[in-house]
This record gives structure tokens, C-alpha cells and sequence, in this order.
């Protein structure tokens, strides 16, 4: 085929129809308090690896509902836990994260 | 003879009530455990959506219930089921046998050193919403800046908070938030100002106006992200840091005075109240309403009645809504309609 110098970009759409959440549901049942985040930043606003490392909880929790590869971002944790401290929900944000290392594993 | 109807409560709604009560031919007994009347409203400074006068609104309460029976720096302390009615005992010896009861108790403002993270108590540069009002009011203080360059809001303090044990939204911290930010850039027009909030709840009439006003005329910044902590610098100026979690950054900003959006949580006394007269308690610690649509004026008791924000969160309209119409329930409950 001849190359005429362009190619399709892949969409960055994010496509419900085919994300995978089967890991957030799985995470989801042995820690239920991941479905109660509601976003307000407190964690990655507090965590002392996030301006270095570009770890986000709070985009971990939502990368996994929109079914996106969040392993990347979770090495950045250093498993402090000062994020539980601040969560206004009380999710136990330490465990939720040891948790999905141990799914990934 | 007028009959006797003890209203419980000499906020607003009680006020409101009373008036109401007058008019409709009862002779209403207001107890009020402060000095004043008024409650929460008359320590504030101006009220949305019309930023009227607050003390305004509550002198304006007060004429109308001067015939009134009123006590002040009074207690119930005990309330017994007599056969056709209630015997009310007070802190002050008077007993009043009557045969309905209007609860008005409110509401108490979040203790925002609960939340630590924030430092009220801590850094003199941090405030609540009742001390900027205070402020307003002439209460000159030296936790407030001369010229302070930038002012910061943090809405939501001990609202929508499981940790905290309030998991309901306070609904007039967002408007009052927007309203305070407006009054602070009137103030120290260079200044910057800025929101932090995890949603903007602004439902009410007028509100949506003031929040276009706040970033059309007034250049405020709305920030959405919750703050995480609280320190102080060096030279004595607040850092602040939150998520910027619409651009997914962390931030931090200096501020030369933070305000804390305290919100509005079960007034613990009530309890006991509630459990002398055996009423109903939600599960927030605030009355539950025989019914949230229909009965919102109505106990699980007979002859004992809600006004205002006993039973949750309400602005101060609602609750002047609530207080006559809770004035009409018990009219109809006297004529046995």
C-alpha cells in the first residue's frame, strides 16, 4: 500500500460501551468502600509521592471505572497513608491500595 | 382564656411561629435558652439572596411577638404526657400545662476544630463563616487581616463528612460561601479570592445569578477540590493545598485568611428532648418528621410539632415557611380537624 504520510489517530474517547471494568468491580467486592469516593481530590491533594510521581487516588479509583490501565500511577505509592487521614468518606485508602496491588499481582 | 402553645425555641422559627400563633388567637409561651432572640440569624451580618440585613429581619420578628410570653436563658427540663396534652416544666420553676408543642431547636454549627486538618484553633488566619459575619457586624478581631492579599473559602467543613458523622449536604454554605467571597472583594478589591468545593449546590432562587456575578464582576476563582491540609509558612502565611482535580494536579496557594464554610449539624440537645417527649430521631441525629413530603411539620407524637431546622438543613426562608405553616397545623390540631 502506498504511505501518504497519514495515519488514523486512535480516539481518545473514552467508550463505556467497551471499557473493561471488571477489575474495579472485583476490587469493588473486597473493598467496598471504593464505590463510595466521590472525587473530592483530598488524597492526591495530601500525598507526598503525587507532585513528583503523578500518583492520583483519586484518578486511580477513577481510571479504574472508566477501564484504563492504572498500574503506572499506582507505583508511584509509597504506602504512607497520610490519604486515609484526609478522606471525608473514611475509606481505609491504604488497604484499598495494598488491595489492588495484590489483584494485579 | 387564649390557650397555651410552648414553643421550644427562639430562633426564627420560633419567632416566626409565635407571630403566626398570635394572629390565629393562641397565647404562644417562646423558651429560649440564649440571652436573645434570633438564634443563628442574629449573629449574622447580611442574608442572600437580597443581602438584606439580618438584624433587619429579626427586630422586624421580634415586633410582631411582643405579646407574646417570652423567656430567655430558660431550659426545658422536663416534658410530661398529661391526658389530653403535655405538662412543660422550665429551668425558671414555671410549669405550662398545654395542649401542643412546637419544636424549634435548629440546628448547631459545626465545630470546625474537629476537623484538624485545617487548623481553626491553630492558625490565627483561620476563620469559620460565624466569625467573617461577626467580623462584618463590627467585631473587630486581629485574626483578620489589615489588607489581605489573597482570601480563600473552603466549603463543605463537616458537611457531606461520614468521618465527621454529617453525611448531609448543609445547603447554604455553597450561597453563602459566594456571598461572602462578593462581600470580602468589595472589601479588598485586590485581593484574590478563591473557592474550593467539591460540587457548587446553588438551587435556590437568585443563587445561580450571585455565582455568575462572583466570576463575571468579581474575577473570583472556583477551585474544585476539597483542601487536605492546612500550614503556616515561615513569614506567617497560610498554605494551602488541595486538588485541583479538574486540571488532576496537585496545588498549593498562599492565603492570608481562610474561611471555613462550618456547616450545619443535629443541635445534641435535642436529644434529650426527644427522649422525654418520646420522639423520633433520623438516623442524622436531627427529628425525623412523621412524614418528609406531607408531615414535615408533624412528630410521631400527637400535639408536638417541627419548625425549621430541627429537622435538617433549610434556609432561612424555608424555615420562616415552615414556622407559619407549622403555626396552621397546630390550629388545626387545637380545632380537632
Amino acid at each position: 500500500m502506498t504511505d501518504f504520510g497519514f495515519k488514523l489517530s486512535k480516539s481518545a474517547t473514552l467508550d463505556l460501551d467497551k471499557a473493561d471494568t471488571g477489575l474495579y468491580e472485583r476490587l469493588c467486592s473486597l473493598e467496598p468502600d471504593a464505590r463510595i469516593c466521590m472525587n473530592c481530590g483530598s488524597c492526591s491533594a495530601t500525598c507526598t509521592a503525587a507532585p513528583f510521581s503523578g500518583m492520583s487516588l483519586r484518578k486511580v479509583i477513577l481510571g479504574l471505572q472508566r477501564g484504563q490501565d492504572v498500574r503506572p500511577m499506582l507505583q508511584g505509592c509509597m504506602l504512607c497513608g497520610k490519604c486515609s487521614m484526609v478522606c471525608p468518606r473514611g475509606i481505609n485508602t491504604r488497604h484499598l491500595i495494598l488491595t489492588l496491588c495484590r489483584i494485579y499481582d | 382564656m387564649k390557650e397555651n402553645v410552648v414553643v421550644i425555641g427562639g430562633g426564627v422559627a420560633g419567632m416566626e411561629a409565635a407571630r403566626e400563633l398570635l394572629l390565629l388567637g393562641y397565647n404562644p409561651i417562646v423558651v429560649e435558652q440564649q440571652d436573645h432572640l434570633g438564634g443563628h440569624v442574629a449573629q449574622w451580618n447580611r442574608l442572600f439572596p437580597d443581602i438584606s440585613s439580618a438584624g433587619d429581619l429579626v427586630r422586624t420578628l421580634g415586633d410582631g411577638i411582643t405579646d407574646a410570653n417570652i423567656f430567655l436563658e430558660t431550659k426545658v427540663t422536663f416534658v410530661n404526657r398529661l391526658q389530653n396534652g403535655y405538662l412543660v416544666m422550665l429551668s425558671n420553676g414555671v410549669n405550662i400545662a398545654c395542649r401542643a408543642i412546637l419544636v424549634a431547636t435548629g440546628f448547631k454549627l459545626f465545630d470546625a476544630s474537629r476537623k484538624e486538618e485545617y487548623g481553626y484553633g491553630v492558625y490565627d488566619h483561620v476563620v469559620t463563616n460565624a466569625d467573617l459575619e461577626s467580623w462584618f457586624n463590627g467585631n473587630d478581631s486581629d485574626r483578620f487581616p489589615a489588607a489581605p492579599k489573597s482570601i480563600g473559602f473552603v466549603h463543605c467543613v463537616g458537611s457531606r463528612d461520614l468521618k465527621a458523622g454529617n453525611s448531609q449536604c448543609s445547603k447554604v454554605c455553597c450561597i453563602t460561601a459566594v456571598k461572602q467571597a462578593i462581600e470580602m472583594k468589595e472589601r479588598f478589591p485586590d485581593a484574590r479570592v478563591f473557592c474550593f468545593y467539591m460540587d457548587l449546590r446553588l438551587f435556590g432562587k437568585k443563587y445561580e445569578d450571585f455565582y455568575i456575578r462572583a466570576q463575571q464582576e468579581f474575577g473570583i476563582q472556583f477551585i474544585r477540590g476539597r483542601v487536605s491540609e492546612v500550614g503556616e509558612t515561615l513569614e506567617g502565611r497560610l498554605q494551602v493545598k488541595a486538588e485541583d482535580t479538574l486540571s488532576g494536579k496537585p496545588l498549593k496557594v498562599q492565603l492570608d485568611l481562610l474561611v471555613l464554610m462550618a456547616g450545619m449539624s443535629c443541635n445534641p440537645e435535642v436529644a434529650e428532648l426527644a427522649r422525654m417527649a418520646r420522639l423520633d430521631m433520623d438516623s442524622d441525629g436531627f427529628l425525623r418528621s412523621r412524614d418528609n413530603l406531607g408531615g414535615i411539620n408533624e412528630s410521631n407524637r400527637p400535639g408536638i410539632f417541627y419548625a425549621g431546622a430541627c429537622t435538617g438543613a433549610k434556609t432561612v426562608p424555608e424555615t420562616l415557611a415552615e414556622a407559619r405553616s407549622a403555626a396552621l397545623a397546630i390550629h388545626r390540631y387545637m380545632q380537632g380537624r
